[in-house]
């Protein structure tokens, strides 16, 4: 867009707009890389510069007795939420894409409303529900209220990669003989195979970084990795806390890198397709 | 599922005769198996849902509305309550109703939830309830009246039965009304509470003031940032969006945490300040609403940013240019002609930022002041420190009304669907 012509003016503005758009890139990384460092620091306090290089807060993270633990339940309660919405999600979203059927709007906004409803709301509701029925003192309340939290990125992925999905494959299979179930397992599911898997890692992203019904939720057996920063927060503040951020941060990093391969092979079989 | 359509339509055809109706019942029954098999599909998903999420919410709502604690427990008294005019104190039955009650409630326990409830509409009901539960004789002689307010003088007092009688159900505005900080007087007639409890309209308002000014500061720094990355060569406005998209993918805790150690005492701010003789004592940059701003300005930027550049990445650039060859002035330009092109990033951006700030929990309550809480953290309050579900169900009513009505407003405007997930 740059031409030979700009005046004073035009110049002195985008350089302005360069430097504000910097210094907001800035505000956005900046926190996030700032505390990587300090997790590898050897000295015990927030501050700049580093006394030193340790991994002493690493250590102790993998050596507590509830950061670990933590780590390990956040996994058990992501992978089982995301089996199940991901399971559950894409059928509902195979059914929605093949045929109208009455109130379909109404279905699918009950299908995103999770996504909608302020989680507090979500928490406080599913604790008022489960507490009686003696649901929050194992993995299981917490597996279930996590699964209506990632439901709706599934549905929204899967049906998505439908969208751009071209039904005469599917008419061509039948024709040539194939069973319903042959045909959605060889031809159906590789093509959106690839949007399946993203509203998984969107699912496990949900629960992975869910706090508040976790906060209301879990007993002190299930207390899932985000829940123990909360409350590392709130008591006396250390460095572990810092080498817990790191390790979110960097499997953040490998969900979106994930999620933007497979956007990309997503958007390659449907060229070839 | 074509073959069932042609399963049907060869069964229609080789019949007896090519009746024209037979085959459109043949169609519209295959169109209908069709439309059962894709339900069913959809059936599990609709079922957990309604069992782990509509259910659920719905039972907890419905407590803000619906009030029976009381003529469960004190069934004979709300019974007998319920031709009372109001105007002079209730007959002795009533009185006599009452003791029963209490007698009852005490035997089998129930006693303390009655209190608790009453406790809420008018406070020192509790131990009003309970003293006349111990001090009332085995045996009573002479009138229940008499005996009631031989142990507490409120028995003699209208407010008193009142409160009984507002707590008797089914429906109850009570707790929406507690909500606006509004109250029944003992005519039933809507008035102000009293003054040292009102402070449920400050954390409305509050909510509202905070998610508003979060949208506006979103805006303000969202709209250049996707301006200049819009204007840049597809490799370099990636490598900015992935700037942008880095924190959206950071869980929320992180970057509180972040903020946490950026702005407390001993931190990261503090200590560059005062190593740089910038200030000479830590500033006090937490627990305050400044810090609630920052960090929630961080966390909902890039819902702002990313419609905005969907919307500015499709503007071609040759209508400014054409603006400012017919001699508009580069301001103009912008004002008159780029402008009004984004207004329905603005609109998206503003409407997703300020949802989502209304219900916002988390942050105010990590690097918040007592002052700084949301309606999200008296939800959360009400529902796990003091168990009262009455009110947290009335503000989760308030809260959720407001949300689902502004994502009304946002699917007619650009429709849910389209929704953007990083």
């Amino acid at each position: 867009m740059r031409t030979g012509t700009e005046t004073v003016g035009e110049r002195v503005t985008g350089i302005g707009l360069a430097m504000l758009t910097g210094a907001v890139l800035a505000f956005l990384v900046a926190p996030i890389l700032i505390i990587v460092p300090l997790s590898f620091s050897s000295g015990s306090f927030f501050y700049y510069p580093l006394p030193g290089f340790s991994l002493r807060w690493y250590q102790d993270f993998f050596s507590s007795s509830f950061w670990l633990p933590s780590l390990k339940n956040s996994l058990i309660v992501g992978t089982s939420a995301t089996i199940l919405a991901t399971g559950l999600g894409t059928l509902a979203a195979l059914g929605i894409w093949r045929a109208r059927f009455p109130a379909q709007a109404l279905v699918l906004a009950l299908l995103i409303s999770p996504m909608v409803v302020p989680v507090i709301i979500v928490a406080v509701g599913v604790y008022f529900a489960f507490a009686p029925l003696g649901l929050t003192d194992g993995y299981l309340g917490l597996i279930l209220a996590h699964t209506t939290l990632g439901v709706p990125f599934v549905v929204i992925t899967v049906l998505a990669t439908l969208s751009s999905f071209d039904r005469t494959l599917i008419r061509a299979a039948e024709s040539l003989g194939a069973s319903q179930i042959t045909t959605f397992r060889r031809v159906t599911l590789p093509l959106i195979l690839p949007g399946v898997a993203s509203g998984a890692v969107f699912a496990f992203a949900a629960s992975f970084d869910e706090v508040v019904v976790a906060l209301l939720m879990a007993g002190p057996g299930q207390r899932t990795l985000p829940r123990q920063m909360f409350a590392g927060i709130n008591d006396n503040i250390s460095l572990t806390i810092a080498a817990a951020a790191t390790m979110l941060i960097a499997i953040s990093l490998l969900l979106m890198i994930v999620v933007g391969w497979l956007q990309r092979r997503s958007a390659r079989l449907r060229q070839s397709g | 599922m074509l073959r069932g359509a042609a399963a049907a339509l060869h069964a229609a055809l080789a019949g007896a005769d090519d009746d024209a109706g037979d085959l459109r019942r043949a169609l519209r029954r295959s169109r209908r198996r069709e439309q059962l098999r894709a339900a069913a599909l959809v059936l599990p998903l609709f079922l957990f849902l309604a069992a782990c999420f509509v259910v659920p919410i719905g039972a907890m709502l419905s407590r803000g509305v619906i009030d029976t604690d009381i003529t469960r427990i004190l069934p004979a008294v709300t019974a007998a309550l319920k031709n009372w005019d109001g105007r002079d104190l209730p007959a002795e039955s009533a009185y006599a109703a009452l003791i029963a009650d209490i007698r009852t409630a005490r035997e089998a326990g129930t006693l303390a939830s009655a209190a608790t409830r009453l406790n809420y509409d008018v406070p020192g009901f509790r131990t009003l309830l309970f003293s006349a539960g111990r001090q009332l004789p085995a045996e009573l002689n002479g009138s229940a009246r008499d005996a009631l307010i031989g142990i507490d003088p409120k028995w003699g007092e209208r407010e008193t039965w009142a409160a009984i009688r507002r707590a008797g159900g089914p429906a109850t505005d009570f707790y929406l009304l507690g909500a606006l900080d509004l109250r029944r007087d003992a005519d039933g007639s809507v008035v102000g509470g009293p003054s040292e409890q009102r402070v449920f309209r400050d954390v409305l308002g509050r909510t509202l003031w905070i998610s508003a000014m979060v949208t506006l500061m979103c805006v303000i720094l969202g709209y250049p940032v996707a301006y200049v990355i819009s204007a840049q060569p597809p490799g370099r406005a990636g490598v900015l969006l992935f700037l942008v998209l880095l924190p959206f993918w950071t869980s929320l805790l992180v970057r509180t945490v972040a903020w946490v150690v950026l702005l407390q005492k001993e931190g990261v701010l503090n200590s560059l300040f005062l190593s740089l003789g910038i200030v000479n004592e830590p500033l006090k940059m937490i627990f305050n609403r400044f810090a609630v701003y920052v960090a929630m300005v961080h966390v909902l930027l890039p819902f702002m940013v990313l419609p905005l550049y969907s919307v500015m990445r499709s503007i071609p650039p040759s209508y400014v240019r054409a603006a400012s060859s017919l001699g508009a002035r580069p301001f103009t330009a912008f004002w008159r002609v780029y402008m009004p092109q984004t207004l329905p990033g603005i609109g998206a951006g503003c409407l997703m930022v300020f949802i989502q700030a209304l219900g916002y929990y988390i942050t105010p309550a990590l690097v918040g002041g007592a002052d700084d809480q949301m309606i999200s953290y008296f939800i959360a309050f009400y529902a796990s420190r003091t168990v009262n579900w009455g009110m947290a169900a009335a503000l989760s009513i308030m809260l959720l009304t407001a949300t689902l009505a502004l994502y009304a407003v946002y699917n007619r405007l650009i429709g849910v669907e389209r929704m953007r997930l990083g």
